[in-house]
């Protein structure tokens, strides 16, 4: 047995601690539709389906380089961007395929980024790590932890600029806290009251350094008191209680209250990127948190007992999910390569290149 | 008609101009908006466009520069202030890894209309941290483009090229440079020079010296003293460091077929180590002589005078690293 950063009997008093802390019975806000709640459930099933068929695509090389999976955080995305409208815009982090399809991305053109493919959102130059679908309001995943920060900051800033009543929602995770332009960000975004919502993903693993030894005081949400700002904590397993959080946190940045910080607490039982053999963590028995937790297990079974849908829709919708991702790796695979002519579009924009020459 | 300005003047008097000019113009960084920054380029800025676009920071260069990327992805033209250049390496993880490539990433979705704006060079004992220059670093970094203007006319006429550009620029004033005077157009009178472009400042038959910012005007003063002693120097300013214009360059060493480039900033992997490999890829067969390089020395910069002296490069260097070339030392 390798020497492990947190045992199993550590693991079993963490989720003692969240069910006790954090954890929410699900319970459908009153302004969501029965529909609206199903299409929640179907996005969920989709980046689950999508981020399940990565691993294994990846193993086949399929799919290239480096690439992070949203399992198990599917509530995050889905109940944060659910609460968005039309024009709000998201940052991301390096795990950034739930955000594509939380912001209503198309799993084709991400499946052919994925597979380094043409027709890819970044036509086959950015890969998982820089999965954008910027006409969704969804502005990049980065690979460097942290640095989306002050990119949102920005996005906000220029809402407030030009008067323009959008959000941002800046998407992190609990590793990208310890990074000196995550406190820069929220100070400079709390001075000026810019409408931008900080969530962070605390999946409490910042690959294998657990949050509780990368930070003395382990609740993000406690932060926000030295930047004056609301700081909220939420259950990261449970679709609803981050749309509310998100819902709220948007109606006072539009108002121009300024920024919220919210912590999304969950948990990453799933290995940090394809290829993690988890050495850091003891998983030689049943992972206690992936049964219990599981945000899909949870919203399945809250809708059918809420009487919303049957086993039958439910399973239906599902269904469409995993043809979905199904259609979307037959079409990635049959979709062209990147023309090496194309090698130097987009290092400047069109009218430099076309002055220059782009090198 | 024209009038003689500071490159100070030359610099407030473009920020006015686009500020006025575009509402989409916004300006980040410390002492920018009250104080109207230490050497007073964004004077009166504040006061006409108030805080909404004129910010004052906190001292967070990093989230400066990163705020700055998101607006521009996002529809702001903005200007990131950094007070000294030395400190741009705090926030150097926006500008290489995002910035310079945040539109080839994701597919050439987003625009990066944005300038940082920084004082560099060395002079006036401020060592250390204060003196530097990184033109080499930047230029290195494909997406990125490098200004280096020194005089009032290519200070304003640059700015402007530069915020209404669609991608990313580091422009780079000497603080030594900003009292040097220079004609410019009437105020009301629009104009913007071109990236890319270099200009001959002075003709000559003997020998080719690329000068970058303030060794310029050591260049030429250089070319004054060595025009007595019957030698004529071509002294060529690229204005900006990239986009590079080597036919100009290449063109100039059709006479002359010797070559010398001047920089400030210290010798080891600077910019003219690139430019003299691609005059020599470029055009071999029109030098006569080995090229040379006149920068500063390989030491951090030293405080003491007489060090600091010793240090950079001076028109006397210049002088006779030119008369060494000649066979004339």
């Amino acid at each position: 047995m390798p020497i492990s950063a947190i045992s199993m009997d550590e693991s079993l008093a963490k989720l003692e601690r969240f069910k006790k802390e954090v954890m929410k019975e699900l319970k459908a806000p009153s302004d969501l539709s029965i529909d609206a709640q199903i299409e929640m459930f179907r996005k969920m099933a989709l980046i689950r389906e999508f981020d399940t068929n990565v691993k294994s695509l990846w193993k086949q090389n399929f799919i290239y380089g480096l690439a992070h999976a949203y399992i198990g955080a599917e509530a995050i995305a889905v109940g944060a961007c659910g609460a968005l409208k039309m024009g709000d815009y998201i940052t991301s982090t390096h795990r950034g395929h739930g955000h594509v399809i939380a912001m209503g991305g198309d799993v084709k053109k991400m499946m052919s980024e994925l597979m380094g493919k043409a027709d890819g959102y970044c036509k086959g130059k950015g890969g998982s790590m820089h999965i954008a679908s910027v006409d969704d309001g969804m502005l990049g995943a980065t690979g460097i932890v942290g640095s989306g920060m002050p990119i949102a900051v920005g996005s906000a800033l220029t809402a407030q600029v030009l008067k323009k009543d959008y959000v941002t929602v800046c998407f992190h995770g609990d590793g990208g806290t310890n990074q000196g332009v995550w406190h820069e960000s929220l100070n400079l975004a709390a001075i000026w009251n810019l409408p931008v919502i900080f969530l962070c993903e605390n999946n409490q693993w910042a690959i294998s350094l657990p949050y509780d030894k990368a930070a003395k005081n382990p609740k993000v949400a406690d932060r926000a008191v030295g930047y004056g700002i609301p700081g909220i904590t939420v259950d990261g397993f449970n679709p609803f209680d981050v749309y509310e959080a998100v819902q709220d946190a948007a109606e006072r940045a539009r108002k121009g209250e300024g920024p919220t910080l919210i912590e999304a607490r969950f948990y990453r039982y799933i290995g940090h990127f394809v290829a993690d053999d988890e050495r850091y963590r003891d998983t030689t028995t049943s992972n206690p948190w992936d049964e219990s937790m599981d945000p899909l297990k949870r919203m399945r079974e809250y809708l059918i007992k809420s009487g919303a849908v049957n086993e039958e829709k439910i399973e239906k919708v599902y269904s469409s999910a995993v043809k979905d991702v199904q259609e979307a790796i037959e079409h990635a695979k049959a979709a062209p390569e990147p023309d090496v002519e194309a090698l130097y579009n987009d290092v400047y924009s069109p009218e430099f290149i076309k002055k220059y020459g782009g090198v | 008609m024209s009038r003689v300005i500071t490159i100070k003047q030359a610099l407030n008097e473009a920020h006015l101009e686009e500020f006025e000019r575009d509402p989409k113009v916004v300006i980040l960084g410390c002492d920018v908006g009250i104080r109207g920054n230490p050497f007073g380029l964004t004077k009166g800025l504040y006061e006409r466009f108030g805080g909404e676009r004129v910010r004052d920071t906190p001292i967070s260069e990093a989230a400066i520069v990163g705020t700055c990327l998101g607006a521009a992805a996002t529809g702001l033209r903005p200007i990131a202030e950094i007070l000294f250049s030395d400190w741009i390496t705090i926030p150097m993880d926006q500008i290489v890894n995002q910035i310079a490539k945040i539109r080839y990433m994701f597919g050439g979705k987003i625009n990066v209309p944005l300038v940082i704006r920084a004082p560099v060079g060395a002079g006036g004992g401020q060592a250390a941290q204060h003196s530097q220059s990184f033109e080499a670093w930047f230029s290195h970094i494909p997406g990125l483009q490098v200004v280096m203007p020194i005089t009032p006319y290519d200070a304003k006429g640059l700015f402007k090229t530069a915020i209404r550009g669609n991608d990313p620029v580091l422009f780079f004033e000497h603080k030594r440079g900003y009292e040097i005077t220079g004609e410019v157009p009437d105020a009301n009178e629009d104009y913007t020079v071109p990236f890319g472009e270099a200009v001959v400042r002075r003709e000559g038959k003997d020998i080719t010296i690329v000068a970058i910012s303030i060794m310029v005007h050591k260049a030429l003063t250089a070319a004054e003293a060595l025009s007595q002693m019957g030698i004529e120097c071509e002294v060529i300013d690229p204005r900006t460091i990239y986009p590079f214009d080597y036919e100009t360059v290449v063109k100039s060493l059709k006479k002359p077929h010797r070559l010398i480039v001047a920089h400030e900033s210290n010798r080891r992997s600077g910019i003219g180590a690139e430019i003299v490999s691609q005059v020599v890829e470029k055009a071999f067969e029109e030098l006569d002589e080995r090229p040379a390089i006149v920068a500063g020395l390989n030491v951090p910069m030293p405080y003491s005078r007489s060090l600091e002296n010793f240090v950079i490069p001076s028109d006397e260097k210049i002088k006779h690293a030119v008369l060494q070339l000649m066979d004339r030392a």
